[in-house]
């Protein structure tokens, strides 16, 4: 079991509040998964790509940084926040992002985007939100997790979100049974993994996908006939916001949209405190339907 | 935390945003008749579960999973929707859900009635036991899977593999039904399976002519039956 609540806004005014409305969800959803936590944030795009690093205790940021800067033939920017550090570059973001793997032991690579940052952390999903400051983080779309974890170890690098390619992250209830299949042949086709997780694995896939020039929705639709196993997806993109469910739809769903936002959790409860819920159209997604929203649509 | 089980007065309305659902569920269960609101349900679980009498509990909002779960004798109105498992392992009474119910509404219970004004989601009637359920709008894939007896009436369409591996239950369906599931089969519309159907949907206030409704059951191939079990 795990938790999920995705928070896309279509009113601008409300963006002041993501992080705090994401916050509260996360809460709700503190009983699915009280293992650990994460969250990405979709803020304004900027002109620099950032990079999400989580590493061990002790690491020296700047030291890294500096030695990236080097090798990419860019400056990078840092800004430590716990054990995680964001990362600011005018290098390429899929070539940071195999540099960090390659060379930067023991760190793991969170997120790469002009606009998404991911965190998380093992523990109270509570305290997860709080340590990175989630309630006053501003943003156009946000999702979270809250892990009991099934198929691999309780740590911060297998917590969700799981983000492998440029602001695209993907967060799933479920489990995948032929996650190591997939793993190899993705590997083989030079995607670059950082965990045991099979969520990671469904990541992965998508991204491979997106970075050969499907759509979302087309890489969704392959993923339907590709993945062997239980899940309900919230994907997050640049612009925008997908939910899938598999075909026997055992975990689940269930989305609300008004005149300002949409929503997607497990369950109604972590939308049940979002303003003007009253008024909301609800409903449960159904078995194998792609359903998504893009500001750019 | 103690659990104060004072009588309520008539109509009292409890409220799940100042009280604890212990505390609401313990008040109700106190209670040999009356009429109640649950206020501010906000899609929490198991509100109103456990009833042993026959009060009568408007949830004015959301409810989140096995609401009015486990019900004997009392009559529970959701004013929304149900999460998983609304009415399940029910034994007699009345639940109503205006709304629409996700999955598994209605799973295992033995008696009394389930009624679900909009669209159930997958699995409403899984091994079902003898209860009777009223769905306004459709249902999803795997509906009535194992049920084992009682009645299920959709107004609306029936999701893929309706009534798989069933035992004994009527299935009526209204719609379109996607596909039949192991060993069920569609089967003849007579009178007695007309005038139970007018009863119940007369009994759920739904509006609906009975006769524009085909009837599922079990093929018996897929169980050891013994025909004095058949009814």
């Amino acid at each position: 079991m795990c938790g999920i609540a995705g928070l896309y806004l279509k009113d601008d005014a409300l963006q002041g509040d993501l992080g705090r409305l994401t916050a509260l969800m996360m809460h709700e959803m503190r009983g699915r998964g009280p293992d650990s936590a994460g969250f990405a944030v979709y803020g304004a795009a900027e002109a620099a790509t950032k990079l999400v690093l989580l590493g061990p205790d002790g690491t020296d940021w700047a030291a890294l940084a500096a030695q990236a800067g080097r090798a990419l033939g860019c400056d990078v920017a840092v800004d430590a926040i716990g054990d995680h550090a964001v990362m600011r570059t005018e290098a390429d973001g899929d070539a940071a992002r195999a540099w960090f793997i390659a060379n930067a032991n023991g760190v793991t690579v969170l997120s790469v985007g002009r606009s998404i940052e991911v965190f998380k952390g093992v523990g109270d999903p509570d305290a997860v939100a709080e340590r990175f400051g989630l309630s006053a983080r501003a943003g156009t779309h946000a999702i979270s997790h809250t892990r009991m974890a099934t198929e691999s170890a309780v740590t911060t690098a297998g917590s969700h979100p799981f983000s492998t390619g440029a602001d695209t992250c993907l967060v799933h209830n479920g489990s995948l049974s032929n996650h190591n299949l997939l793993r190899e042949r993705l590997q083989a086709a030079g995607e670059r993994f950082q965990t045991e997780n099979d969520s990671e694995v469904a990541a992965g896939y998508l991204a491979e996908r997106m970075r050969r020039g499907a759509t979302l929705a087309d890489a969704l639709k392959a993923g339907l006939r590709d993945f062997d196993g239980f899940y309900t997806f919230a994907i997050g993109t640049a612009d925008g916001f997908a939910v899938l469910r598999d075909p026997i739809a055992c975990k689940p769903a269930v989305m609300a949209e008004t005149d300002g936002w949409v929503a997607m959790a497990s369950e109604f409860r972590a939308i049940a405190k979002l303003p003007d819920v009253a008024n909301a159209r609800i409903w449960e997604p159904k078995p194998s339907e792609i359903y998504a929203w893009s500001r750019a649509a | 935390m103690s659990i104060a089980a004072q009588t309520l007065r008539p109509n009292a309305a409890l409220d799940l945003g100042a009280m604890s659902l212990r505390e609401v569920n313990a008040a109700l269960k106190a209670e040999s008749e009356g009429v109640f609101d649950v206020l501010n349900p906000g899609g929490a679980h198991a509100v109103a579960c456990g009833l042993n009498a026959p009060v009568e509990v408007h949830v004015r909002g959301h409810a989140g999973y096995y609401a009015a779960g486990m019900n004997r004798l009392a009559s529970v109105t959701i004013h929304g929707n149900a999460g998983t498992g609304v009415a399940e392992n029910m034994m007699s009474g009345l639940v109503r859900v205006t709304g629409d119910a996700s999955q598994s509404a209605g799973a295992t219970a033995h008696g009394g009635m389930l009624v679900i004004g909009g669209d159930a989601s997958a699995r409403c009637g899984i091994s079902m036991k003898g209860v009777e359920i009223v769905v306004g709008g459709s249902v999803g894939h795997m509906s009535a899977f194992m049920a084992q007896a009682g009645a299920l009436a959709v107004l609306g369409d029936a999701g893929e593999a309706l009534g798989d591996s069933l035992y004994e239950a009527r299935l009526y369906v209204r719609g379109a039904v996607a596909s039949l599931g192991a060993d069920c089969i569609e089967k003849e519309m007579r009178d007695e399976h007309r005038a139970q159907l007018a009863d119940m949907l007369a009994r759920a206030g739904m509006d609906a002519d009975p006769s524009a409704f085909r009837r599922y059951g079990s093929a018996r191939k897929l169980y050891n039956f013994k025909i004095d079990n058949a009814y």
